[in-house]
């Protein structure tokens, strides 16, 4: 069973940057455990962090006025590679949404596949939570799961996302696809005789 | 009127729920070292094991080393990681290729040259290119690993159906001009994102004029441009590629397999939600500037001014030039060239080390130029050898590896060192793809074959 969404109220961190790919997200060589935990600590890994392991003062995880549980990046998020790993270390590091207009596909599953919503918006409204964020970094998002709404809190900037319904459900429920496909294993062997 | 694409998803639909998501029946699972040890864990942790072992395979293949691999793995990650594949299958009854074995390789070299692969499956694998396997005809694509996981316990997986897109390119390619150009062409007409959300089934008569491995690197990289998959309908050329290889059916199976892959075609009218056609014609040997493959521009050119983008674009074009060392408008020939990497899913079959190797034949690698040729599978390697080709790449300099996926993604010790520019055959240019602050080209083999002699960005057909 996965932590339940139902609605969030965060400040965001925002990453105005387009096709930031899986490799940014987690880099390869840090692909090498074999459980799911620890990923956290390496998320942008190379944006975070120079090659003695001392953090970027330039880049938005460390900046002490950025916080939240609310990733914001630019188009096309999450490109490249399949590794679930970007996932885990999105999650890990603490948010529990990621606001885009557009993400890869795989990325999308994976995310929905660890409880961590992935939020559609227009261009417009990228722009204006990233402008909002700019000016004024203790802005808060509230991301409505059941209403599928996302808005700037204090401004009229409100819009609804799309989520396939199952998935919706599967977020708002703590449900696992494992359990319902083993629950299924019946009709799946009668599948596989009447091919 | 339905797809080729709709014709298959549709045949493996179990049931679909409310909303749309569907019930996939998957025919075959391919796993390696990276992104399954989680998924059996799972399994593990809810008591339950592998639904349909005899229909999941594995190779090794990401973060092994390419040089000694009769030693053990020295880096002790990988090697954990290694032997936890290798324990997993055994406790499992999953069949395994392991290093050294005469059929390991990179799980999207091996699929198609044992036969395993086959028109008219599914095909998943906890890998982005597993799309390569749609060369063939079949349904195949790159899953994360929760989707592993339920694959494993079910033989199944949740997925919305993707829409449908065409990618047709006719006429006649131009001398010099091989399929990794076509590749490089269509993202960099379409976008990283140009694919997204769609199937793409690749057309027309430049399509078809390819040979079987000239298709896998096409829809290798469908996924460079978001696509979900990449396919194309299987021909005489699929069924000659096919017949004899070790798993393929045999007999009177493989007749009754022949017909029915001859059913496997786009009706004359389905309608796709998406479709373009390029000329052929128009497309020359590619590179790539930036740090995502829809960044190409042709060998010949330069790189754009970019301009026509809007600010928040143009931050990350900015951005991205600055990372490589590059300014806008620069010609890429004469541009400097420290590493050369023939391999990986998209470039490291046998027909990409024979037009590697033939081009430096009587040339010698260029000073300064350090060159890694890594073939795709032990096969590969095999072949490479008793064609001679190990002996013309020594001839001229260079050093046939042991196959893996090396410095494709760098996971071994085949790092590119930080600032150095490589010209890669393989599929990704992003930021430290191959090592830290690494700087990446991509490009086909003859393009990589015309730099590694010359030790700069040169145009192939220059040279030929």
């Amino acid at each position: 069973m996965r932590n339940k969404f139902t609605t969030l109220l965060s400040t965001a961190v925002p990453l105005p940057i387009e096709n930031i790919d899986t490799d940014q997200i987690i880099p390869a060589r840090f692909l090498k455990a074999t459980t799911r935990e620890g990923f956290g600590e390496n998320l942008f890994r190379d944006w975070r962090y120079d090659s003695n392991g001392e953090p970027k003062a330039d880049f938005v995880m460390n900046s002490p006025i950025y916080n939240g549980e609310i990733l914001v990046a630019g188009k096309n998020f999450g490109c490249g590679s399949s590794r679930e790993h970007a996932a885990w270390a999105i999650d890990g590091a603490g948010f529990r949404a990621v606001v885009s207009s557009f993400f890869a596909d795989i990325f999308r599953n994976n995310a929905l596949n660890n409880g961590l919503l992935p939020v559609t918006v227009s261009q417009e409204m990228l722009e204006a939570i990233f402008k909002a964020a700019e000016s004024n970094p203790s802005t808060q998002l509230k991301i409505d799961l059941e209403a599928q709404t996302i808005e700037i809190e204090g401004t009229s900037y409100i819009e609804s996302f799309e989520i396939a319904p199952y998935k919706k459900q599967c977020l708002m429920n703590g449900y696992d696809d494992v359990d319902y496909l083993v629950s299924i294993h019946q009709e799946i062997k009668d599948f596989e005789q009447k091919r | 009127m339905n797809t080729l694409f709709d014709k298959i998803w549709d045949a493996h639909t179990v049931k679909t729920l409310d909303g749309g998501s569907c019930v996939l029946y998957i025919d075959r699972q391919y796993i390696h070292e990276v992104t399954s040890p989680q998924a059996f864990a799972g399994l593990r942790q809810r008591g339950i094991g592998v639904f349909r072992p005899q229909q999941v395979t594995a190779s090794p293949d990401h973060n092994i080393p390419t040089q000694n691999q009769h030693l053990p793995i020295a880096e002790p990650q990988s090697a954990e990681q290694v032997a936890t594949l290798e324990r997993n299958c055994a406790e499992n009854g999953i069949t395994i290729f392991p290093i050294g074995s005469e059929r390991n390789g990179i799980i999207h070299v091996i699929g198609p040259q044992t036969g395993l692969t086959q028109p008219g499956m599914t095909i998943v694998c906890g890998d982005s290119h597993t799309s390569t396997h749609g060369a063939l005809g079949c349904v195949a694509f790159g899953i994360g690993t929760s989707e592993v996981e339920m694959a494993l316990a079910s033989q199944c997986i949740l997925q919305s159906k993707p829409k449908s897109m065409r990618i047709n390119v006719e006429g006649e390619l131009g001398n010099g001009v091989c399929s990794k150009d076509i590749i490089l062409y269509i993202i960099s007409k379409l976008g990283t994102g140009g694919g997204t959300g769609h199937f793409v089934e690749f057309a027309g008569s430049a399509i078809r004029s390819l040979s079987m491995e000239a298709r896998m690197t096409i829809c290798n990289m469908s996924i460079e441009m978001g696509a979900r998959g990449g396919m194309i309908a299987p021909d005489e050329v699929t069924f000659e590629y096919l017949k004899g290889r070790e798993f393929a059916p045999k007999g009177e199976e493989w007749e009754k397999a022949v017909a029915y892959w001859k059913t496997l075609c786009s009706d004359e009218d389905a309608v796709f939600d998406k479709e373009v056609t390029f000329d052929a014609a128009d497309i020359e040997p590619m590179i790539t500037y930036g740090t995502n493959p829809g960044m190409g521009v042709a060998v010949s050119g330069a790189i754009p001014s970019g301009e026509e983008l809007d600010a928040t674009s143009r931050v990350s074009f900015d951005k991205s030039l600055n990372y490589m060392g590059f300014k806008a408008g620069d010609k890429m020939v004469g541009k400097r060239v420290d590493y050369v990497f023939v391999g990986s899913c998209t470039n490291g079959r046998i027909e990409d080390l024979r037009a590697f190797a033939h081009f430096v034949k009587g040339h010698k690698k260029a000073e300064g130029v350090t060159a890694w040729i890594v073939p795709g599978s032990k096969e590969v390697e095999r072949m490479a050898i008793e064609e001679g080709l190990r002996d013309i790449l020594q001839e001229a300099g260079f050093e046939l590896r042991q196959p893996g996926c090396s410095a494709c993604l760098a996971m071994n010790e085949d790092k590119i060192p930080a600032g150095k520019y490589c010209v890669a055959t393989s599929n990704r240019n992003f930021e430290g793809r191959q090592g830290p602050d690494a700087r990446t080209l991509l490009a086909g083999p003859l393009v990589a074959a015309a730099a590694a002699i010359t030790g700069v960005v040169t145009d192939p057909r220059e040279l030929m």
